[in-house]
C-alpha cells in the first residue's frame, strides 16, 4: 500500500484507487515541442551573437596582419618617418614617443589614482567627498577623449608655449586616472573585512593595515586596472593631436632628451599617414596599426596574467 | 585565591588574579543598545568561556576588551575595562598599542596572503622585534601545535593550508608577540570536529602562558575547556534586542548547579 499523496496545490494527485501507482512520467526528449524549439532557437541566437561580437576584432586583426604584416621589418621599427615622395623609412620615433607619453601619463595617474582609491576604499568610504569623487570619476570615464586634449592644451601647451610630450602625457593621464581609481577601489574593497580585522587585532595602525595588508592583497587587481588604463591610453589619438602634435624627429638628439617639443606617437602617425596620397605612407600606417594593436594586445594579456595570479 | 560566586551571580575575586576587569554598563551601536550591565572579570592563566544564545552580545563584550569594536561605526562603550590598572577606554589610551597586549583569534581563519613564516613574523616585525625572528616563529608555531606540519614548507602561502591548520596559524600569529591575553571569538565554528579537538587541546596547553577568553556557541566546548563560564542572555528592549550577563562562575557550577533560572533553562534545553 503506497501512502496517500498529499494534494499539491494546482496539481491533482494521480490516484485512481487504493494501491494504484501513478503512470510513469514520460522522460524522453521531444525536440519538436514548442518549448524545446524555443530553447534551441534562443541558444542558437546567443551563439550567433557571441560570434558576431568577436567578428570586428578578428577582422581587424586579419586586415592588419595582411596589410601591415607585409611591410613589417626591422627598418620600420628603427627609422624616422619619410617625407612626401621618399621611399622607405619607418616610425621608430613614434614608438618611442608613444611609450614615453604613456609612461609619463602612468607616472602621473597611477600614484594619484591609487592614493585616491585608498581614500575611497579605506579612509572615507562614506564621506560626501568620496561620493563626489566617485561621481566625478565615473563621469570622467565617459569623457570624450578630445576634451582631455583640450584640457591639456589649455593647461600645459598654452602655459609652456609649446607642443610637447608632457602635454600629451597630461592629456593621457586625465583619461587614465578614473580607470585606475575605480578599479583600484574595487580591488581594495575585495580585501576581506576579516583579513583587515586580523591586522588590527595584531596592533596595526590604520596606515599599517593599508600599507602592509590592503595594498599588497589588492595589488593584482590594481595592476589589472593600471594595465587597462595604459592599454587604452596607448591607442588614443584625439588627446594627442593638439598636445603632443607630431614630429618627424627623435626625442633624443645629440645625446640630449628634448621632451619640450612636438612629439610623435603611433596613433597620430596612423591618423596622418592614412590620409596621405602616397602608397609608402599608407603602407607605413598599416604597419604602425599592427604594431599598436600588438602593444595593446600584449598589455591586455599581461594584465590578464597578473589578475589570474591571485586566484 | 579561589573565586567566590556571589549570590547575584557575578563573580567577585582577588584583584591580583584578574588581568582584565570589565565593568560594562552599556554598549551602543548607534542608537541601538546592544549589551547592558555585564561585569566580566577575566582571570589570569585561566580560560574564561562566554556562552549564550545568538545576539546575546557575547562577541561584542569580547571585542570590547581590546577595543576591536572601535572599528565599527557608531560603537559607544559606557563603563570601563581595566587592564593592568588602566582603563582601556580612557582618552589617553592608544587602542593600537593595547591590541599588541591583547591578541585576538577570529571566527573565520584569516591568514594573510603571504607565506606561513611571514604570517607569524608579521606581528614581530610590526613591533620592530630585535632578536632572532626565526626562533620566535618556530616557538610560536610549536606552541600552536603546527610546527611539525609546516616546518618544511614555511615559504608556502598561509592560505594553502587546511582550515584547521589556518586557524592554528592564526593562533601562532597571535601568540608570536607574546600578548598577555588571547581573545578567541568562536575559533572553532568554521572547523570540523577533529580540527576543533586539536584547537581545544591547544587552548589548554596555552593556558600555562596566556590568559584566554573564548566565545563559543558550543556548550560542550565551554564545558571541555573553560575554567570559568559567563552566561549571557538577550531580552527585547527599545530599538532591538539587548544582551546582558546572567551569571558567571566556575564552569562546573554553571553547568551543574546554575543559580539563575535562565541559565538552567538554557543549559537543560540544550542537553535534555
Amino acid at each position: 500500500m503506497s501512502p496517500v499523496l498529499p494534494a499539491v496545490e494546482g496539481r491533482a494527485v494521480q490516484a485512481t484507487g487504493a494501491g494504484a501507482r501513478p503512470a510513469a512520467p514520460r522522460l524522453r526528449r521531444s525536440p519538436w515541442e514548442t518549448r524545446a524549439l524555443r530553447s534551441t532557437l534562443l541558444t542558437a541566437g546567443a551563439w550567433l551573437a557571441a560570434i558576431v561580437a568577436s567578428v570586428p576584432l578578428f577582422s581587424v586583426l586579419y586586415m592588419l596582419i595582411v596589410r601591415g604584416g607585409s611591410r613589417l621589418s626591422w627598418e620600420v621599427l628603427v627609422e624616422l618617418p619619410p617625407a612626401g615622395f621618399e621611399m622607405g623609412g619607418g616610425f621608430g620615433n613614434a614608438i618611442v614617443g608613444t611609450l614615453v607619453m604613456v609612461g609619463l601619463g602612468a607616472l602621473i595617474s597611477v600614484p594619484v589614482g591609487i592614493a585616491g582609491a585608498v581614500f575611497l576604499a579605506e579612509l572615507g568610504p562614506n564621506s560626501s567627498l568620496a561620493a563626489a569623487v566617485r561621481f566625478a570619476a565615473k563621469t570622467l570615464t565617459g569623457l570624450p577623449s578630445i576634451l582631455a586634449g583640450v584640457f591639456a592644451y589649455a593647461s600645459v601647451v598654452l602655459v609652456t608655449g609649446t607642443y610637447s610630450a608632457p602635454a600629451g602625457a597630461v592629456a593621457l593621464a586625465v583619461l587614465m586616472v578614473p580607470t585606475v581609481l575605480l578599479t583600484a577601489e574595487e580591488a581594495m574593497k575585495m580585501v576581506p573585512r576579516i583579513t583587515k580585522d586580523a591586522a588590527y587585532g595584531l596592533g596595526c595602525t590604520r596606515s599599517q593595515v593599508i600599507w602592509k595588508i590592503v595594498l599588497p592583497t589588492a595589488m593584482p587587481g590594481i595592476l589589472t586596472g593600471v594595465m587597462l588604463a595604459v592599454a587604452r591610453a596607448a591607442g588614443e589619438t584625439a588627446p594627442l593631436l593638439f598636445t603632443a602634435l607630431f614630429s618627424s624627429y627623435w626625442l633624443v638628439e645629440h645625446g640630449a632628451v628634448g621632451l619640450m617639443r612636438p612629439t610623435a606617437s603611433l596613433a597620430v602617425l596612423i591618423y596622418n599617414f592614412a590620409g596621405m596620397p602616397f602608397e609608402n605612407q599608407i603602407e607605413l600606417a598599416w604597419a604602425a596599426s599592427l604594431i599598436l594593436v600588438m602593444i595593446v594586445l600584449f598589455i591586455n594579456i599581461a594584465s590578464r596574467l597578473l589578475g589570474r595570479r591571485r586566484a | 585565591m579561589i573565586n567566590q560566586v556571589a549570590t547575584n551571580g557575578h563573580a567577585t575575586s582577588n584583584q591580583n588574579g584578574i588581568v582584565i576587569d570589565c565593568k560594562l554598563k552599556q554598549v551602543y551601536y548607534g542608537d541601538f543598545l546592544a549589551v547592558r550591565d555585564s561585569d566580566v572579570p577575566i582571570e589570569k592563566g585561566k580560560i574564561t568561556g562566554f556562552i549564550g544564545p545568538s545576539g546575546c552580545g557575547k562577541s561584542t563584550v569580547l571585542r570590547s576588551l581590546n577595543r576591536m569594536n572601535d572599528l565599527i561605526r557608531g560603537f559607544r562603550f559606557e563603563g570601563h575595562v581595566h587592564f593592568h590598572g588602566q582603563d582601556v577606554y580612557a582618552r589617553n589610551i592608544d587602542p593600537v598599542v593595547l591590541r599588541r597586549y591583547i591578541g585576538m583569534v577570529f571566527q573565520q581563519p584569516n591568514p594573510f596572503q603571504m607565506s606561513i613564516f611571514d604570517n607569524v613574523a608579521f606581528g614581530l616585525r610590526l613591533n620592530r622585534f630585535r632578536g632572532k625572528v626565526g626562533e620566535r616563529v618556530e616557538q610560536a608555531l610549536t606552541r600552536a601545535a603546527l610546527w611539525d606540519e609546516v616546518k618544511d614548507k614555511l615559504k608556502n602561502n598561509g592560505l594553502s593550508l587546511s582550515g584547521g591548520q589556518q586557524q592554528r596559524l592564526c593562533i601562532a600569529r597571535a601568540i608570536a608577540t607574546e600578548p598577555s591575553v588571547l581573545l578567541m571569538d568562536e575559533p572553532c565554528s568554521a572547523l570540523d570536529p577533529i580540527a576543533t579537538r586539536r584547537i581545544e587541546e591547544l587552548m589548554i596547553q596555552l593556558k600555562q602562558n596566556y590568559t584566554i577568553a573564548i566565545v563559543t556557541h558550543n556548550m560542550q566546548q565551554a564545558m571541555r575547556v573553560a575554567d570559568t563560564t559567563a552566561f549571557f542572555s538577550v531580552e527585547m528592549s527599545k530599538g532591538g534586542r539587548t544582551g546582558y550577563l546572567v551569571e558567571m562562575g566556575p564552569t562546573q557550577q554553571i553547568f551543574e548547579n546554575p543559580q539563575q533560572k535562565l541559565t538552567k533553562d538554557y543549559i537543560s534545553g540544550q542537553f535534555s
